[in-house]
């Protein structure tokens, strides 16, 4: 039997680490490989003023460039994760998510509460894609879903802004697997609510956080040149064995078939969102 | 020579091995009958002594596997499958094959079922058994078709008040190119929002592979149960130990670190219940699986449907909403 099992919602073999501005004075651009001042890098919203390569951003720098000035308050900011698996790969889960609190500043990868884009209420959603790979277990879980339901109570409309190459969580199992089925059924009822929920795709968003929230904007943007799939490229490439067509689940292959609204420069994206929230304050 | 069933499962040797000689045991029982009466019943004594002695190995394998094991029971090539179980368990069966869209996916079969006294939509994921069966249905990894078709009947089901029954049996949902161009993660996204709403009694069964958002997309329900031998996780072993330690051969550590067993996953309140196995694994009494499996549903929707029917959607939203492991405060 020659059957090859698929790596389902994995994906964390080939985004293992998305590319943050690098240290220093100058960088090189990974997009048209210029070397580049740090400093005119990150007043350009991290984005190369060359070639419009989008770099990516940490959740708090995203939210700073999203909402209006010192209108963010967090919501569930001591939320910690379990380790209710016991997980040991190369280190215990407990240790590898204190090393990784410690690298990033954050206590995990999504970081929620309400804030004003443009002086219009907004319920916003981060998940930062260098914690774990931006990958949802139980504390993104729990995170979103208490985010909808507060939108929901107070019919707000909700931003989420994913960056995840992890997908679902393999540390945390089948804890992480029904994050997706909880997140998703609180959309349910936010937009049963008759609100605004809008997702905006970042470089990446893969596996089970694709295949849940972030596919279930009423709305979906994404930023230029994003990864944005189900399966990783490097799975689907071992399963099909045939070269993967040119620019293969990029934000532009997305928008071509049919499943985003529009490709938005980080520059254009909070005026976007505040034009969109604005039809949702009628 | 007795026949010697091919299971193929390692750690059966022994049952295998003790099998062929409890059949070459009776046959010297038939012949024995015809000759002297004294020694005929040396023979039957034997025989019942070694057929108590093989239930005994039976209970004791099986009563030690390790996850990998058991991992290996859920995808043994004689175990029933969808199909199989439409056979057992339903009187009658009218397939409704359409997804309206793109075709019809052959990893995902749907249709209107009698269950013993009950009309129920039934939904499960099909591996196939010959290998031109198998490569139909890309051995049952489903396609956005797939997750589609299984949305449309359930919005039948919804419409026509009938509860809806989902047997999950996937290593995963497919990856390739065809179904990232059709959508593979929208499909299964839109089938856990859905599933939330759909306004019907759900009941869900892993019946062998439970392969993460594969399974998920048809599993969201107001019961949600696996067979004694299935496995549900949010990754496969193979898949996990690729990534962790880099090599499929280290499958059976993952599958033990992913606590991906029934027993284990009762254990973390995801599901509700497990369905017993025959003796030796569902593969070894297709009838005795089947019926345990028909007692599961039709007991489970009776239990739903004792709770008030208005509240079945806050119920079903409560279910999962609870999941989830984290702590709070400095
Ligand atoms: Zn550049």
């Amino acid at each position: 039997m020659a059957q090859k099992r698929p790596g389902s919602a994995s994906t964390w073999q080939e985004h293992s680490e998305s590319k943050r501005v690098p240290e220093g004075v100058w960088m090189r651009c990974d997009g048209c490989q210029a070397t580049l001042y740090r400093k005119e890098v990150e007043r350009n919203l991290s984005v190369c003023p060359q070639c419009q390569h989008h770099f990516s951003i940490n959740a708090w720098e995203r939210i700073s460039q999203i909402l209006d000035q010192d209108t963010f308050e967090e919501w569930d900011a001591n939320m910690r994760p379990g380790d209710p698996l016991s997980f040991n790969d190369r280190r215990p889960y407990p240790d590898r998510i204190k090393a990784e609190q410690e690298r990033t500043g954050l206590k995990e990868a999504a970081v929620t509460g309400q804030g004003f884009i443009k002086g219009m209420r907004v319920v916003l959603g981060v998940t930062d894609s260098g914690f774990i790979m931006g990958s949802m277990g139980s504390v993104v879980g729990e995170k979103l879903t208490r985010a909808l339901e507060r939108a929901t109570e107070q019919l707000l409309p909700v931003v989420i802004i994913s960056g995840s190459g992890g997908g679902a969580r393999m540390h945390e199992g089948i804890f992480s697997l029904m994050q997706m089925a909880k997140v998703s059924a609180a959309i349910a009822r936010h937009s049963k609510a008759g609100c605004l929920f809008t997702s905006v795709l970042t470089h990446p968003t893969m596996g089970g956080v694709a295949a849940s929230f972030a596919s279930l904007g009423d709305v979906i943007l994404a930023e230029p040149k994003a990864l944005i799939g189900f399966a990783g490229p490097k799975v689907i490439q071992q399963t099909v064995r045939v070269q993967l067509p040119e620019g293969f689940q990029t934000s532009e292959f997305l928008l071509e078939h049919g499943f985003i609204d529009r490709i938005v420069q980080r520059s254009e994206l909070r005026s976007t969102l505040a034009e969109l929230l604005d039809y949702a304050s009628a | 020579m007795a026949k010697i069933p091919n299971y193929r499962l390692p750690f059966e040797a022994p049952i295998v091995e003790m099998e062929a000689r409890l059949v070459e045991l009776e046959e010297r029982y038939t012949s024995a009958r015809t000759g002297e009466e004294s020694a005929a019943n040396e023979i039957a004594e034997q025989v019942r002594r070694l057929r108590r002695e093989l239930i005994g190995l039976i209970r004791t394998v099986y009563a030690n596997l390790s996850p990998w094991e058991s991992i290996r029971v859920a995808r043994c090539d004689a175990r029933p499958q969808t199909r199989d179980y439409l056979t057992l368990l339903c009187d009658q069966f009218i397939e409704l094959h359409g997804d309206r869209a793109v075709g019809d996916d052959q990893a995902i079969v749907t249709g209107l079922a009698h269950v013993g006294e009950r009309k129920v939509m039934l939904i499960g994921h099909q591996k196939g058994k010959t290998l031109a069966e198998r490569q139909a249905a890309n051995f049952g990894c489903a396609h956005p078709e797939g997750y589609r078709k299984a949305m449309l009947k359930m919005r039948l089901a919804e419409k026509l008040k009938l509860p809806i029954v989902c047997l999950i049996d996937t290593p995963g949902a497919y990856p390739g190119i065809g179904a990232e161009e059709r959508g593979q993660a929208l499909v299964i996204a839109e089938n856990l929002r859905e599933m939330s709403q759909i306004n019907t009694p759900i009941v869900c069964v892993v019946i062998g592979e439970g392969g993460s958002g594969g399974a998920l997309g048809i599993g969201i329900g107001d019961r949600v149960a696996m067979l004694e031998h299935a496995w549900y996780s949010v990754i496969s072993p193979e898949g996990c130990a690729t990534i962790l330690w880099k090599g499929a051969e280290h499958a059976p550590r993952a599958a033990e670190a992913l606590r991906m067993t029934s027993r284990e996953v009762l254990k973390m309140g995801i599901i509700d219940d497990v369905v017993s196995e025959p003796l030796g694994g569902a593969h070894r009494d297709h009838r005795e699986a089947g019926s345990n499996l028909k007692s599961y549903i039709l007991r489970a929707l009776n239990d739903i449907e004792r709770q008030p029917r208005e509240e079945l959607l806050d119920r079903r939203y409560a279910r999962f909403r609870k999941i989830g492991v984290f702590t709070e405060g400095d």
